[in-house]
């Protein structure tokens, strides 16, 4: 007799596997699965960003019978995967430049599709520097043709290959080697930020969706679903790194929870310029409970701290559950 | 069968025979007519199998190449000027990646200040970039270098650059020859890739070659590269049993018994060519030599052409600011030991013309020894030197 498993039982939607039926555990329960990207490699303990290639990668993979090659983005997940004469992919994959993944994944479909192997599907994937800054205009050209790509981007707020500094995905607060927190300085500026989600839902295209990386059944599920789908696909996955946030390598998975939990994150779905769904924020906490564990917050919390700033980042977080809804279904 | 047609024209047709799979298209004066003709073929049907994608920039045409040629798909685009230099980054990446990627560049000036016509500043900015790099005399050789080139390109696994003046071949019409669709599939047969995304075979390109490697990476690229010189003679001599169609690395004209020789590259060739036949009924021994193979640079044909020369006046379409020619100081390299005078004339930069007259006055001054050994031709000294002294650099 199986067992049925309510999500929230943790706290979150997470859930051990082993309460549920076969076909509802995650890929990464698998003992099948494609394990995209294999041990060995040399990212840093508690790497968001290795974590969520290798779910995105293997439910992807399994998602079209394996038929799928790779586009990389030059950063982190280049670097500490692929040092020659090593290699830790264990599926077709191609790195050419920073900002041009999404235009090479654009051509790596028109050529497979010409030259009659247009079942094999294309994942492009980069880091958020290579997404929302120089590999933007690619982007938005690879969206704006509706070129059928499924580009992933692991967002860890800055660029971290090259030693933590700002990027534009990087929120307000936040201290990196270009925005320290000197005297009254905030850390990085409080802008409008760069939204690429809501900028890729902009586009009309088939398909966007947020996720995190602590939420491996709703990440799976919108893969899956993105692979279902031709035609230009855009997903946002949220990757904590303790080392540019200055946070326990312990911590990656939790505070991507607490991202989300807070409101700061908003998971979501969008389907032809549409948002279809929000993960509604189950325990929500105040921002601070997200900041505090991380270093590059640490000067709001110095001394007096800097409640003023605090502030800011809780209306950041209060405008999301407002936009989206995210307290709707329950709190 | 020979007809009427822009060189642009021409040269679409001549890639269409080729049967590209993937054509990256990005808008730039005055490389447009060549994509507008390929894109037209497309939506016609008249390409088979093939896409047209048009994208959003120079560095999004050649990276949409790049990763076409990755998965197996022989891959084309075009561009000029600054588009060159905006794809600049992709082009080392793809001669990294030994992908063998066939790019038109309609040559054209560099800004600022800004300036659409021609000269060679472009594709000579990117003479490093490890292609190979081909000149066009003319149209017909336009043409033919193109199907030649995508043989080439494959054979070695290596990019190519076709560079067409741009305008004054562009956009000329003239008698031209288009090698039928039977004659191109004879030379060119289907794309094997020397190495491919495939699922089935899964591979990693593209990875991070630290310093216990990379000399050794150059090194290979760099005598690949020069393979190429030894290819394209092959590969051009089977093309003119073919077609009739002759091409060469180096061609003389009148060069043979010349003291003084013209050291041309593109299509201000025909110019020098007029010159040296209204010299020679003058009673005056001029020669020619043009380039067409300029990366790698054809160091044994140039030394065998201009052995018996004294002097080689060299024909720039660019220069190296701060430093004088930029095939200059290849073609001294190449006659080193040699007792010949190498000068330097930047000649029809940003598309002034390069008349007979102006090269004949060189080439007057040449012989009375008074040419300097680097002249910009045609220049108004006057405008340079007042604009200088009401800077204070006089």
């Amino acid at each position: 007799m199986t067992q049925t498993a309510k999500f929230y039982q943790v706290g979150s939607r997470a859930v051990g596997n082993r309460l549920l039926p076969l076909d509802q555990r995650t890929e990464q329960a698998n003992p099948e699965r494609r394990n995209a990207l294999t041990s060995g490699h040399r990212a840093c303990q508690g790497c968001g960003e290795a974590l969520a290639a290798r779910y995105v990668l293997d439910a992807a993979a399994h998602a079209v019978g394996g038929r799928l090659v790779t586009v990389n983005a030059t950063g982190c997940l280049e670097v500490f995967s692929t040092p020659y004469p090593e290699s830790a992919w264990q599926l077709p994959w191609l790195h050419s430049v920073f900002a041009n993944a999404a235009s090479v994944a654009s051509g790596v479909a028109a050529g497979l599709r010409t030259t009659g192997r247009g079942d094999i599907r294309v994942l492009a994937q980069g880091g958020d520097g290579g997404t929302v800054d120089i590999g933007f205009a690619c982007l938005s050209g690879m969206f704006e043709r509706n070129d059928d790509v499924l580009y992933v981007c692991y967002d860890n707020q800055a660029y971290m290959n090259t030693g933590v500094q700002r990027s534009g995905a990087t929120p307000g607060g936040a201290r990196t080697a270009t925005t320290e927190a000197v005297g009254a300085e905030p850390g990085n500026l409080f802008g409008i930020g760069k939204d690429a989600a809501r900028i890729a839902i902009a586009h009309d295209i088939p398909y966007v969706a947020t996720a995190t990386v602590a939420e491996l059944h709703d990440l799976e599920a919108k893969v899956r679903k993105a692979m279902s789908i031709r035609g230009a696909r855009y997903l946002h996955v949220l990757v904590p790194c303790p080392l540019g946030w200055g946070s326990a390598t312990s911590e990656t998975v939790r505070l991507a929870r607490l991202a989300q939990r807070s409101g700061l994150f908003p998971v979501i779905e969008a389907e032809g310029g549409v948002v279809t769904s929000a993960l509604p924020i189950r325990g929500r906490v105040p921002v601070e409970e997200y900041l505090r564990p991380q270093r590059r917050y640490a000067h709001l919390f110095r001394g007096e701290g800097r409640p003023d700033l605090v502030a800011r980042v809780q209306r950041l977080a209060d405008q999301n559950i407002v936009r989206y809804g995210l307290l709707d279904e329950e709190s | 069968m020979y007809e009427q047609v822009e060189g642009s024209r021409a040269v679409a047709l001549a890639v269409a025979r080729c049967r590209p799979k993937v054509i990256a298209a990005y808008p730039i004066t005055p490389q447009t007519h060549i994509v507008e003709a390929l894109g037209a073929m497309v939506k016609a049907g008249e390409l088979a199998g093939c896409e047209f994608l048009t994208v959003e920039s120079e560095f999004a045409s050649m990276s949409a190449s790049l990763g076409a040629c990755a998965v197996g798909a022989r891959a084309y685009t075009a561009t000029a000027s600054q588009g060159l230099l905006y794809m600049a980054e992709v082009l080392y990446n793809v001669s990294g990646l030994g992908l063998p990627v066939v790019l038109t560049v309609a040559n054209r000036a560099i800004g600022a200040p800004i300036n659409i016509w021609n000269d060679q500043s472009d594709s000579m900015s990117q003479r490093d970039c490890g292609w190979v790099q081909l000149y066009a005399d003319d149209n017909q050789a336009a043409v033919d270098l193109h199907v030649v080139a995508f043989r080439l390109a494959e054979s070695l696994s290596l990019p190519v650059m076709v560079c067409v003046d741009g305008f004054v071949l562009t956009h000329a019409i003239e008698p031209i020859e288009v090698p039928g669709q039977e004659q191109v599939d004879a030379f060119l047969p289907p794309f094997t890739p020397r190495q491919v995304l495939d699922p089935d075979h899964p591979v990693t390109i593209g990875a991070m070659v630290g310093p216990e490697a990379f000399t050794e990476v150059r090194a290979i690229s760099h005598r690949t590269l020069l393979r190429a010189a030894d290819v394209f003679d092959e590969l051009t001599e089977r093309y003119a049993q073919l077609t009739g169609h002759r091409l060469s690395a180096v061609s003389p004209y009148r060069a043979e018994h010349a003291r003084t020789v013209l050291l041309t590259i593109g299509s201000v060739t025909g110019t020098a060519h007029e010159l040296a036949d209204e010299l020679a009924a003058e009673g005056r021994d001029v020669g020619v030599v043009s380039l067409t193979l300029f990366r790698p640079f054809p160091v044994a044909a140039l030394r065998d052409a201009l052995h018996g020369a004294a002097e080689v006046i060299v024909l720039e379409r660019a220069f190296a600011p701060g430093a004088g020619g930029v095939i200059t100081p290849d073609v001294r390299a190449a006659l080193t030991g040699l007792p010949i005078t190498v000068r330097t004339v930047i000649a029809g930069l940003g598309g002034r013309p390069v008349t007979k007259d102006s090269l004949r006055t060189v080439l007057d001054d040449a012989a009375a020894g008074r040419l300097e050994d680097l002249r910009f031709l045609d220049l108004h000294e006057d405008v340079v030197d007042a604009a200088l002294a009401a800077g204070g650099l006089s």
